[in-house]
């Protein structure tokens, strides 16, 4: 499904390399975690493959489906099937959340040359998604993510991601900021989107979200490269002895 | 005091161009007296300080400058709305193409009418709130033009108008140049909605005065000419009574310039005003100057300015308001925001807020911003799907919603917000 090879990024303004050669290969079906201390380049990652302005590929490549996603526009990308849930999903004063997820989907929806939804059926669907995730009437109607606590703006993410349905999704640090219940909520929803033609990349700090998410794959990343694999045992592995011995133990 | 000598050329030069109306004794010496205060003010210029961001030449210059006529293939203005229509072309009322004029709840008679009329209403009105505007900052255009209007349309709302009455104006001639002049009278109780839209003339110079009683309401909505290269003076007078409701909105898409002034005051306890715009410039050419003085005389008031534009391609918006609370003003409530999103680094946006308070226990705010499309939200809206020219318009229609938030009327922000998302779409990358 999604598999990067090589890939090395450059800060645009800084002239400083982030990622330094960062290989990924993601089957259909699978969930991958990436972990790391700060600094280590998982957020860059996402950015890039979502293709977030202010970075610079030199070295690498990275397809989805083997199409090149490196040389597409951002909403190419979405178009083509990927998602990326923002670790700080941005407020929109002036745009309601429905009108927001009615673009969105229905641009998706014509860029891959598919009849836009009526109103009627977006509206039926939204509304069955959104109270799977307990959001309401009233969050559906507010402009997108503008006064939404920290766990209301990670159910929104992944109430766009349910609407979107697509077959990549990444998740930045999704579990940030969110209490218990929350996170468990935000999980759930994640879960109920698996499937054998969707593919996850959770990326986080923290072994956590993984007792909710089971991934199938873990990668430890390290000073912009992915420095360890396993399964899901090693982000047990990291939970109980920090990053240092795995670290020590690759250099 | 004698004015200086290019400022007394052009007005002799402007002034020698015209002539003025005939009518009943009381209108002569109306417009007698207007072209007097002219005479004392001479027109604007460069130097004076409320010109000092837009260039009044063309709007003294002896001729217009010619204004090629545009076509388009939108919907007339306001088409969906149930209005009585009254139509101008080239500023001259067009009794065939406008509705029957009777009314529930109003009289409408035509400017050029009254003014024979050796009694009317209208004598208390007409030139009067322009006078009382001129102070303490001149506005001799509107002198002029209630020196030298000779059509325009006089409204007496005496109980709630059935509909709105819809002014559009039709430009034909490429040289147009055309002063309107509208009275508009609310009585005690009565509410009345005017909506004005087309590109008027080449040059257009329109005042309206509107006196509104205690308790009455008088809804304003605009939609100014499309025409690329038309240009446009407004001058809006409004005096207030006790516990009534001014609301006026401007939509402002292209011309080469418009100016538009509102002067309010507000003269009764617990009155409000309302006065809103959104303006879209594209080019250097355009100028879009929303000039505004609001007088707080009477205690618990509530005055509003919203006033947003969006420039691109080296288009001026400018934007100059100011709140007068005088002494007995208590508990005036007043706020101001003017903002301008810049689509580029050629725009500007020139802000003068200004406030002037005399009573001690009032609550006014004020604020002025100036800035490009957030590239967060952008990026935010392209990586769900949404093309980046679509996601730019979604953001700049988001920034226009808090001004078009303030039409009470739903179906008119509708109309508005159809034509801005339009603008918006023909320029679309």
């Amino acid at each position: 499904m999604l598999e990067i090879k090589g890939l090395k990024v450059d800060l645009e303004d800084e002239d400083k390399q982030i990622l330094k050669g960062v290989d990924l290969s993601i089957e259909p079906g699978k969930v991958h975690a990436i972990m790391g201390p700060n600094g280590s380049g998982k957020s860059t990652l996402s950015y890039v493959l979502s293709g977030k302005d202010g970075y610079e590929v030199t070295g690498g490549a990275a397809t989805l489906d083997g199409v090149d996603l490196l040389d597409m526009e951002p909403e190419q990308r979405a178009a083509a099937g990927l998602f990326l849930a923002f670790q700080y999903p941005v407020e929109i004063p002036g745009v309601g959340n429905m009108t927001f997820l009615r673009t969105a989907v229905n641009s998706q929806r014509k860029a891959r040359g598919e009849d836009e939804m009526s109103a009627a059926d977006f509206l039926k669907l939204v509304r069955a998604k959104a109270k799977s995730l307990k959001i309401d009437a009233d969050m559906l109607k507010r402009p997108v993510n503008v006064g939404f606590s920290g766990g209301e703006k990670k159910r929104n993410e992944i109430l766009q991601m349910a609407m979107l349905e697509p077959k990549m999704c990444i998740l930045d640090e999704t579990d940030s900021g969110l209490d218990v219940d929350a996170m468990k909520l935000v999980a759930e929803g994640v879960n109920a989107l698996r499937s054998e033609g969707r593919s996850f990349l959770v990326i986080t700090h923290y072994q956590r979200l993984l007792d909710h998410i089971q991934p199938d794959v873990v990668h430890i990343m390290a000073d912009g490269r992915i420095v360890k694999t396993g399964g899901p045992d090693l982000a047990l592995e990291v939970e109980n002895n920090g990053y240092a011995d795995i670290l020590s133990e690759v250099a | 005091m004698a004015l200086p000598q290019l400022k007394q050329d052009a007005t002799d030069a402007r002034l020698a161009a015209l002539s003025m109306p005939l009518g009943a004794a009381w209108a002569v010496e109306a417009r007698g007296d207007a072209l007097a205060r002219v005479t004392k003010m001479g027109l604007p210029s460069r130097r004076d300080e409320y010109w000092k961001y837009t260039e009044p030449s063309s709007l003294v210059d002896e001729a217009a400058t010619e204004a090629a006529l545009f076509s388009s293939d939108e919907a007339p203005m306001f088409d969906q709305i149930d209005r009585l229509k009254i139509v101008f072309v080239d500023g001259v009322f067009d009794a065939d193409a406008s509705d029957d004029l009777a009314m529930d709840g109003v009289t409408i008679e035509r400017l050029s009418d009254v003014m024979a009329h050796d009694i009317h209403w209208v004598r208390d009105i007409y030139g009067v709130l322009e006078t009382k505007g001129q102070d303490p900052v001149e506005r001799p255009l509107a002198a002029l033009n209630t020196a030298f209007a000779d059509d325009g349309i006089v409204i007496h709302a005496t109980g709630q108008a059935a509909r709105p009455i819809s002014l559009i104006y039709l430009h034909r001639d490429t040289s147009s140049d055309v002063m309107l002049h509208h009275v508009v009278r609310v009585d005690e109780g009565a509410s009345v909605t005017v909506l004005e839209n087309g590109a008027a003339a080449a040059r257009f110079n329109s005042v309206t005065e509107v006196e509104i009683a205690d308790r009455s309401a008088f809804h304003h909505v605009r939609a100014q000419g499309r025409d690329h290269e038309r240009r446009a003076v407004t001058g809006l007078f409004a005096q207030l009574g006790t516990e009534s409701l001014f609301k006026s909105f401007t939509l402002t898409a292209n011309g080469v310039m418009t100016r538009n002034e509102c002067v309010l005051e507000l003269t009764g306890d617990d009155a409000q005003a309302h006065v809103a715009g959104a303006a879209v410039g594209d080019g250097g050419d355009f100028l879009h100057d929303d000039t505004v003085f609001i007088t707080h005389d009477a205690v618990n008031c509530e005055s509003r300015q919203v006033f947003k534009k969006v420039l691109r391609n080296g288009a001026t918006g400018v934007f100059q308001g100011k709140i007068l609370v005088k002494a007995d003003a208590q508990k005036t409530d007043g706020y101001q925001i003017s903002q301008s999103l810049l689509l580029d680094g050629d725009s500007q946006f020139l802000a003068k807020p200004e406030l002037e308070i005399y009573a001690d226990d009032v609550a006014c705010s004020h604020g002025s911003t100036s800035g490009a499309i957030d590239d967060d939200a952008l990026f935010y809206l392209q990586s769900r799907g949404v093309p980046v020219g679509q996601a730019q318009d979604l953001l700049t229609l988001a920034f226009l919603a808090e001004a078009l938030d303030e039409i009470e009327n739903e179906d008119l922000a509708d109309a508005l917000r159809d034509r801005l998302e339009n603008w918006l779409m023909r320029r679309r990358d």
